[in-house]
């Protein structure tokens, strides 16, 4: 098998590696897979923590390890978190951001030059919603309200090195 | 200067001194509040709250983790026991982080004080966001790249304690004398936490972090703008260590205290990996 094999094989079965908590959205539309290193037999897979406080960072190092393991081509499997480059919300990818919608998580917003964000309603599109916390059941979730459809929904918070 | 791995900075005994009592200063500081936080689960002035406090406690104590992993990796032992198996006199944290939140305690009539809760929290993490900003340009690379990591998500931290702070001072009733007494609680032994203890001059010296007096600077004008912005009486420099000097390992029983509490279930079998 090639090395191009081998990784596509590696990214591809990343894929169905889920967020323990959003379990529609995979590590690598999270943005959370920075880097893969194959080294003969070997594979060193480098990741990115979204909070550094998240309790399910261990559970996805678990699952990853597991997963890569059903491929059967590597004698040694590392999964590695580092910190360099910082996990960022605009690294999720746009299929990861329609993910989180279907999951009622409305994905990130973008900041705009002032470093104010707003959120739209995952559910009917309403612009006219409110934040109730912006601390959610995890770390990286805020929960606001939709005025329009009367529906509470939860959007991921926006995380960029701006702050 | 730049030390990208663990090797070069132990290459410099006197660096690796002072990196390690850094670290040690930075993630004693985080577990210590991250515990006290915890304490107020259920207790606090409503359910949003509840929610809102406990995440930033979670998030601290995933700093405080990061801090004891940097310590793990240069050698300094298991990062669990670093931080559940260590005696209050071998601990680094400022004194006012350990101090009870109130009389009682959480299963038993605990009268805790919000207002020391919203004081403590808001100057602390003013001040680590103050430390964060500074340790951005550290010249230990693995710490630098932690800090600009925690400095994102402290914005979410401060702005949370700012809210709280600025709301209660402006309000009516008790709320604002009963700030202007924990601010003068808080005060008196903050100078701790603003404190690099006894190695500080090595560690501005060798770039880990920018010196304390610079660090003091900028916590003072930060506060002296907001007291006028909440009509507080002019903030006044008592940055005290009333109860002691935490870096050099002087306490208090509170920290005795918290340190049999938090460590219960790890020294119920050490080994064990939950």
């Amino acid at each position: 098998m090639t090395d191009n094999i081998k990784l596509k094989r590696v990214w591809e079965q990343l894929q169905s590696v889920k967020d323990p908590e959003i379990d529609s959205v995979s590590v690598v539309e999270l943005g959370m897979v920075e880097d893969i290193i194959l080294d003969e037999r070997n594979v060193t897979i480098n990741m990115l923590p979204t909070f550094m406080g998240c309790p399910a960072l261990d559970i996805i190092k678990k699952n990853i390890e597991k997963e890569i393991g059903n491929l059967a081509i590597f004698e040694h499997i590392e999964v590695v978190f580092i910190y360099e480059p910082p996990w960022t919300s605009d690294r999720i990818s746009e299929e990861g951001r329609e993910k989180l919608k279907e999951f009622g998580i409305a994905p990130p917003p973008k900041l705009d030059k002032d470093g104010e964000w707003h959120v739209d309603c995952p559910y009917c599109g309403s612009t006219y919603t409110t934040i109730d916390n912006i601390f959610g059941p995890t770390a990286c979730r805020s929960i606001l309200y939709c005025k329009g459809c009367k529906n509470p929904f939860e959007a991921m918070k926006p995380i960029s090195t701006m702050m | 200067m730049n030390i990208a791995s663990v090797e070069e900075a132990k290459k410099d005994k006197a660096y690796h001194k002072a990196l390690t009592e850094l670290l040690y200063q930075l993630a004693d500081d985080d577990f210590i509040i991250a515990f006290r936080g915890s304490e107020w689960l259920g207790l606090a002035p409503h359910i949003e709250e509840d929610v809102a406090f406990s995440s930033i406690n979670q998030d601290t104590m995933g700093h405080a983790a990061m801090f004891y992993r940097l310590l793990e990796d240069l050698g300094e032992g298991d990062m669990d026991a670093l931080a559940h198996a260590r005696n209050a006199k071998d601990r680094v944290n400022a004194v006012v982080l350990e101090l009870v939140n109130g009389p009682g305690n959480y299963l038993k009539e605990p009268k805790y004080d919000w207002a020391f809760a919203v004081v403590r929290h808001f100057f602390y993490t003013q001040a680590k966001k103050l430390k964060m900003e500074s340790l951005k340009n550290s010249t230990y690379e693995p710490l630098k790249h932690v800090a600009i990591k925690v400095n994102m998500e402290l914005y979410y931290h401060l702005l949370h304690w700012r809210t709280w702070f600025t709301q209660l001072c402006q309000a009516n009733g008790d709320a604002k004398s009963r700030m202007m007494a924990a601010v003068d609680k808080v005060l008196a032994d903050f100078g701790g936490v603003l404190s690099l203890g006894p190695d500080a001059a090595l560690i501005s010296q060798f770039g880990l972090m920018e010196g304390e007096e610079m660090l003091r600077q900028r916590f003072i004008q930060t506060m002296t703008d907001i007291f006028e912005k909440v009509d507080f009486p002019p903030f006044e420099n008592k940055l005290g260590m009333k109860n002691g000097d935490g870096r050099k390992g002087e306490h208090t029983k509170d920290l005795e205290d918290a340190i049999l509490t938090l460590g219960e279930v790890y020294n119920s079998n050490p080994a064990a990996v939950w």
